[in-house]
C-alpha cells in the first residue's frame, strides 16, 4: 500500500493536481463561511430583536438543517434556477447550512448581552448601528466563532460529496480513487481533507483569541 | 423546466413498482438507516453511560469524535467499498461508524451535564451507583442523548445516498443514476424523496424523544440539545444549562 502511495506522489503531475484540488476545496468550503456569517448576523439579530419571527426562522433552519447534502446539492439549482453541475451549487447549498446552523446561536448570544451593558453603550451616546457593531457584536464572538468552527469542520467534509455532482476539490480524489479501483488517491484525499480541517480549525481558534482580548484576562467573563 | 420533469418521473407509473420503484427505494433506504443508527446507539449507548458516569476517557472520546465529524464520507465509503472487495456489508459498517460518535457525544454529555447537586442527593439518599446510574443519570441524560441519536440518524440518511455512489441501494439510486444519464426528474425526485425521508425521520424521533424524555425535564426542549454550540449565553435557565453545558464545539456531524 505504502509503495503504491509512494508510486502515485511520486508524479510530479499528480502533484500539481492534488495541489489545485485542494486550493478549490480551501474556497469551495470557506467562502461559504464567509457568506453565511454576513447573512447570519443581520438574521441573528432580526430573531433577537423581533420575537415572533424567532420560531418562524429558527424552525425554517432546523428544517434545512436536516436535508441531506447530496439531496441540497441538487435541488438548489431547481429551485435557483441554474445549471446542475455548477460548482456554485456546492457554495451555495453550504451557505444555507452554515447560515442555518449560526442563526441561532448568534440570536441567543445576542440576548445575552447584558442589558447594563447596552443602557451603558447608549447613555455614552452609541447610535443603535455603531452600538450594534463594536458593543453587541463582539461580545457575542465567542458564540459565533464556536458555531464558525463546527460550521468549517463540517463544510470542509461535505465538499467532498460534491465530487459526485462535480464540482471539483479533494473529492475529485475519490471519485478517481474509485472509478480507477485505486486507493492511493483516495487515502491521500482523507488524509489532506482531516489535515485542511485540522489547519483551518488551529487558525480560527486564534482568530476568535485575536478577536476578543478580554477573555484572556483571568476570571473576566464575557455575559 | 426541472419541475416538469419531476413531475414526469412523479407521475411515471413504471417508477412506483417494481425493485427499483420508488416504495422499494423508500423501504431500502429506511432500513439502512434505523438498522445502522440501532446498532451504533447499542454501542455507543453502554459506552456513553460508563464514560459518563465514571468519567473515564471523556477527552479521548470527545477528541474522537470531533476527528470523525471532520472525515469526508464519500473518502470513507469507498475505502471501505474497495478494501472489502465489493458489497453493501462494508458501507452499512461506515454507515454505523459514523453514527456512533453523536450518539456517544450526546450520551456522554448527558451525563456529564447532570446537576452535580441531584447525583449528590441521590447518593445521600442511600442510592447504589447502579441505581444512580439508571434511576437518575440515564433520566436526566435523556434529552442530551436523544439529540445524539437524531444527529446521527440525520448522518446516516445522508450518508446512505451518498453510499449509492458505491452501490448501495436506497434513495440515492434514482438521484444519482438520474446524474449519469442527466434525467433531471429523476435526479432532483430522488432527492426531494431524500431530503423528505430525512425530515420525517428526525420528527418521528423528536416525537420518541418526546414519549421518553420524562416530563420534568420537558424544560430542556429537544432542540436545545441537537446544536450544542452555544457558549458564554446567560446561563440563568435550566433549559440553558443543558445546553451550554460540556464542550461547545461538539454539534452535529453531516453528511
Amino acid at each position: 500500500m505504502f509503495a503504491d502511495l509512494g508510486k502515485y506522489l511520486g508524479n510530479a503531475g499528480t502533484r500539481a493536481q492534488i495541489a489545485d484540488h485542494l486550493v478549490e476545496h480551501v474556497y469551495l468550503s470557506l467562502l461559504p463561511i464567509v457568506f453565511a456569517v454576513l447573512l447570519a448576523v443581520p438574521l441573528g439579530w432580526a430573531c433577537h430583536r423581533y420575537r415572533p419571527l424567532r420560531g418562524a426562522l429558527i424552525g425554517v433552519a432546523n428544517v434545512v438543517y436536516t436535508v441531506p447534502s447530496l439531496a441540497l446539492f441538487v435541488i438548489i439549482p431547481a429551485v435557483a434556477g441554474t445549471q446542475i453541475l455548477w460548482p456554485g451549487n456546492v457554495i451555495i447549498a453550504l451557505t444555507v447550512y452554515t447560515t442555518a446552523l449560526l442563526i441561532r446561536p448568534v440570536a441567543e448570544a445576542l440576548d445575552a448581552v447584558p442589558d447594563h451593558v447596552v443602557a451603558a453603550a447608549t447613555a455614552m451616546g452609541y447610535r443603535p448601528l455603531p452600538r450594534f457593531l463594536t458593543v453587541e457584536l463582539p461580545l457575542a464572538v465567542p458564540v459565533l466563532a464556536a458555531g464558525v468552527r463546527v460550521g468549517s469542520v463540517s463544510n470542509i467534509s461535505l465538499v467532498s460529496v460534491g465530487a459526485i455532482i462535480g464540482s471539483g476539490g479533494l473529492g475529485v480524489l475519490f471519485t478517481d480513487g474509485f472509478s480507477r479501483r485505486y486507493l492511493a488517491p483516495i487515502l491521500v484525499g482523507i488524509v489532506l481533507t482531516l489535515a485542511l480541517a485540522l489547519v483551518v480549525d488551529l487558525l480560527l481558534v486564534a482568530l476568535r483569541r485575536a478577536l476578543t482580548p478580554w477573555t484572556r484576562a483571568q476570571g473576566v467573563s464575557v455575559a | 423546466m426541472i419541475f416538469v420533469d419531476v413531475w414526469v418521473w412523479l407521475s411515471d407509473p413504471e417508477n412506483w413498482s417494481g425493485a427499483g420503484g420508488i416504495p422499494a427505494r423508500v423501504g431500502q433506504h429506511l432500513l439502512y438507516c434505523l438498522a445502522a443508527t440501532a446498532f451504533a446507539a447499542l454501542i455507543a449507548v453502554p459506552l456513553g453511560l460508563y464514560v459518563g458516569h465514571t468519567g473515564r476517557g471523556g477527552v479521548v472520546l470527545v477528541g474522537g469524535g470531533n476527528a470523525i465529524r471532520a472525515l469526508p464520507t464519500l473518502g470513507l465509503v469507498t475505502v471501505l467499498y474497495l478494501v472489502a472487495g465489493g458489497g453493501t456489508v462494508p458501507v452499512l459498517i461506515g454507515l454505523v461508524v459514523l453514527a456512533v460518535p453523536p450518539i456517544l457525544a450526546g450520551t456522554y454529555a448527558g451525563v456529564q451535564d447532570v446537576d452535580r447537586g441531584v447525583v449528590d442527593a441521590a447518593s445521600g439518599m442511600g442510592m447504589t451507583d447502579a441505581q444512580r446510574l439508571w434511576q437518575v443519570e440515564l433520566p436526566n441524560a435523556l434529552p442530551l442523548l436523544m439529540g445524539g441519536v437524531r444527529n446521527a440518524m440525520l448522518q446516516v440518511v445522508a450518508t446512505a445516498s451518498v453510499a449509492a455512489y458505491v452501490g448501495l441501494g436506497g434513495l440515492g439510486r434514482p438521484l444519482l443514476d438520474g446524474l449519469r444519464v442527466l434525467d433531471y426528474g429523476q435526479l432532483v425526485g430522488g432527492a426531494l424523496f431524500v431530503a423528505l425521508l430525512a425530515v420525517l425521520l428526525d420528527l418521528l424521533l423528536s416525537v420518541v424523544q418526546r414519549l421518553v424524555v420524562p416530563r420534568g425535564l420537558r424544560l430542556a426542549p429537544a432542540s436545545a440539545a441537537r446544536r450544542r454550540v452555544r457558549r458564554g449565553v446567560d446561563d440563568s435557565s435550566p433549559q440553558k444549562l443543558v445546553a451550554t453545558a460540556g464542550q461547545p464545539d461538539s454539534g452535529g456531524s453531516r453528511a
